[in-house]
């Protein structure tokens, strides 16, 4: 089962021959009242998709950047309903844009996977992305996503075998998620020479999207990826510029216009 | 009870718990460890190095003790402390280290990573690259390089980097977060050398396996000096590799009674416990389905000890598998309790432990006066103190004029 608004949305990118652009902020940052308003900048600078992250105690998967916004979100208290009152406000103000919470995989089995994919469904999110869940352990998920219409975007990496993509694209839904490098969320000077095989080696394996993440954060990396992946993802770009801003409103000003250069990158491949 | 000793299952699962939880890119390279690892076992020339290993470097077997004196105290139960702190580096960790180093060299990578909370793991995986000939990082929480300070100083001696991680709780949770963190970044030449009985399979299996020598040897020794079984065998748990490596052999002895000993901190009814197994949920945590001190919204709760070796928030599964089958019984041990049973140990035996086997020890002191003179109890003494000194010292107040308080135990 899949998301139709997010596969409409990945689609209409693709006729208009361009790569989309997905946006990643967490909930609960810079505040859980402004994380809403937050992620209405990337919105309204030219996401065609966004992710909303729900923020957790060991973020293994995140480097320095993420893991400082998490700890913001989580001292400023931010709890998983919050997380999909936050996503319920998006949605809310902005029906034609998916979704998706990005979310390790604890705080869901905790919440109750049924439950959790029912409440997502109910504030409109169109599915989840779940970094350390592998697809050996997700058929309960799965079913219940499916059962909510909502996406599973699984997350590949450059070290994962032809044999391996073929079994993770089959369970996913919505895109691929493909890791530009191997490592952990960041800004990085350059985008890596894997992203683009892995690309193709996933492209070998299935119809899906495939949209890359990890490291991209301006315009001239965007038009590079957007040259061979359906997607660009960015995070950290993002989420430093609110760390770095004097004021919140400061700091949404920032992304937005962050948000827009990334847009003109993705339209120049 | 043969269903118990042949867990974990393929996809690593003892019971409900175990299981692989990784992200995406340490897939392949957590293969390659359960392959090499399983070949390895195939290959009688790996065990005949490791054993010349164990005992020609580590010191093995390490010695059964009888604790006469310490013993009056519990009761008149008999009492044997079995001397991981005679290893080589001090304590149990070097069993294990040392079998994955090996297989780290048959894998063909050259640069070790460890997470370490009391720094025992972490000398013993800088002496395994030293020997090897290998590069060495060790994470470790900010707040344990400053209470375990000589362990630090003997890494960087034996050539290992020390990276004091400062994010979180500062402790053995986020030094294993930032370890593989760097593992995600160069898995292509780097082996993670995980320090206990938890992590994605199959590292509680492996690790358990590593520390399976602990109960071997000391079975044969308890049944030699005592012509039988030892009616409990008690052992601290962090992790849970001491008391893996202890309890496993005795799992198919019904009638020995397997009792870890979780740290309690301030107590169990504080928010200040590192007792996951008597306080914890279900969860996911570091890779494995285990118990986890978390609160309602799946994060993890900051574990409080004064042992930096159990402040830790998760469990092996295999541990939580026991409790649930109830073969195993865990029971938490306050810091002050361990804390005596440190200075009593010392004072009646002459032997110095860690504060985390201190745990184990304050547990089989309750335990001789619940069981009385006729019980043995075997005690799985898993390292020394000499790290835990400067946290003694502030403690019982050993130091300068504070220095006659100690007699008194005087805080
Ligand atoms: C002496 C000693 N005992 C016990 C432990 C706890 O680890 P585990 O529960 O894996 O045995 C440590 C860990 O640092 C230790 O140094």
């Amino acid at each position: 089962m899949t998301n139709a608004l997010l596969d409409q949305t990945l689609a209409a990118a693709k006729a208009e021959n361009r790569a989309a652009l997905i946006g990643y902020l967490p909930a609960g940052f810079p505040t859980v009242a402004g994380a809403a308003q937050a992620v209405q900048a990337l919105i309204d600078g030219g996401a065609d998709v966004v992710e909303i992250g729900l923020p957790h105690s060991d973020p293994v998967l995140d480097g320095a950047t993420i893991q400082t916004a998490d700890d913001i979100a989580l001292r400023g208290g931010v709890r998983t309903k919050d997380v999909l009152e936050t996503i319920r406000t998006v949605t809310a103000a902005n029906p034609t844009v998916p979704v998706l919470c990005m979310t390790y995989w604890n705080p869901v089995d905790r919440y109750g996977q049924a439950r959790f994919a029912a409440d997502l469904a109910a504030a409109g999110g169109a599915g989840c992305i779940l970094p350390d869940l592998p697809v050996e352990e997700a058929d309960e998920w799965l079913a219940a996503a499916a059962e909510q219409g909502l996406a599973t975007v699984f997350v590949v990496a450059p070290s994962s075998r032809d044999e391996r993509l073929a079994v993770i694209t089959a369970k996913g839904t919505g895109f691929v998620y493909a890791a530009a490098v191997m490592g952990v969320t960041g800004t990085r000077a350059q985008v890596g020479d894997m992203a683009e095989d892995l690309v193709a080696r996933t492209r070998a394996t299935t119809e899906l999207p495939v949209c890359v993440g990890l490291g991209v954060s301006n315009a001239v990396q965007a038009a590079e990826v957007a040259a061979f992946a359906d997607g660009v993802i960015v995070g950290s770009a993002f989420v430093q510029r609110i760390l770095d801003a004097s004021s919140p409103e400061a700091g949404y000003a920032a992304v937005r216009e962050l948000t827009a250069e990334l847009a003109q990158g993705v339209r120049k491949r | 009870m043969s269903d118990v000793t042949s867990v974990p299952d393929a996809r690593g699962y003892f019971g409900a718990y175990g299981g692989r939880f990784i992200p995406e890119a340490l897939v392949a390279a957590v293969e390659q460890v359960a392959d090499e690892y399983e070949k390895a076992k195939a290959d009688p020339a790996f065990a005949a190095e490791l054993n010349t290993l164990l005992k020609d470097y580590t010191g093995r077997p390490s010695p059964l003790t009888d604790v006469h004196r310490f013993s009056a105290e519990a009761g008149g139960a008999r009492i044997l402390l079995k001397r991981e702190d005679l290893n080589h580096t001090g304590s149990h960790k070097i069993n294990n280290v040392l079998g994955q180093a090996l297989l780290t060299r048959r894998m063909g990578k050259t640069r070790l990573i460890a997470e370490t909370g009391a720094g025992q793991h972490g000398v013993a995986t800088a002496t395994a690259a030293a020997l090897f000939g290998m590069d060495c990082t060790i994470y470790m929480g900010e707040v344990d390089t400053q209470r375990q300070a000589l362990n630090v100083a003997r890494m960087r001696m034996l050539g290992a980097e020390v990276v004091p991680v400062k994010s979180g709780s500062r402790t053995l949770k986020d030094a294993i977060n930032e370890a593989f963190r760097d593992w995600v970044a160069n898995v292509d030449s780097t082996h993670y050398l995980f320090g206990t009985v938890a992590g994605p399979h199959p590292f509680p299996m492996m690790v358990r396996d590593f520390h399976r020598v602990i109960g071997q040897e000391a079975r044969a020794q308890v049944l030699d000096r005592t012509g039988k079984l030892p009616d409990a065998v008690v052992a601290c748990v962090g992790g849970g590799s001491n008391a893996m490596g202890v309890f496993y052999d005795f799992i198919p002895d019904a009638g020995v009674r397997l009792i870890g000993i979780e740290a309690a901190g301030e107590g169990v009814e504080t928010p200040k416990h590192a007792a996951t197994l008597t306080k914890g949920d279900p969860g996911v945590l570091h890779g494995s389905r285990t118990y986890v001190l978390q609160d309602e919204d799946g994060q993890t709760i900051e574990s409080h000890s004064i042992s930096a070796g159990l402040d830790y928030p998760g469990v092996g599964p295999e541990h939580a598998f026991l409790k649930d089958s109830g073969r195993a019984e865990y029971r938490p041990c306050t810091d002050a309790d361990a804390m005596e049973a440190l200075r009593l140990l010392s004072r009646t035996e002459g032997i110095i432990p860690a504060i985390e086997s201190s745990h184990a020890l304050a547990g089989a002191l309750k335990l001789g006066r619940e069981l009385g003179p006729d019980a043995v109890i075997l005690v799985n003494l898993s390292g020394r103190g000499d790290k835990d000194m400067h946290t003694a010292a502030q403690y019982f107040g050993l130091l300068d004029d504070s220095a006659a308080d100690a007699a008194g135990g005087a805080k």
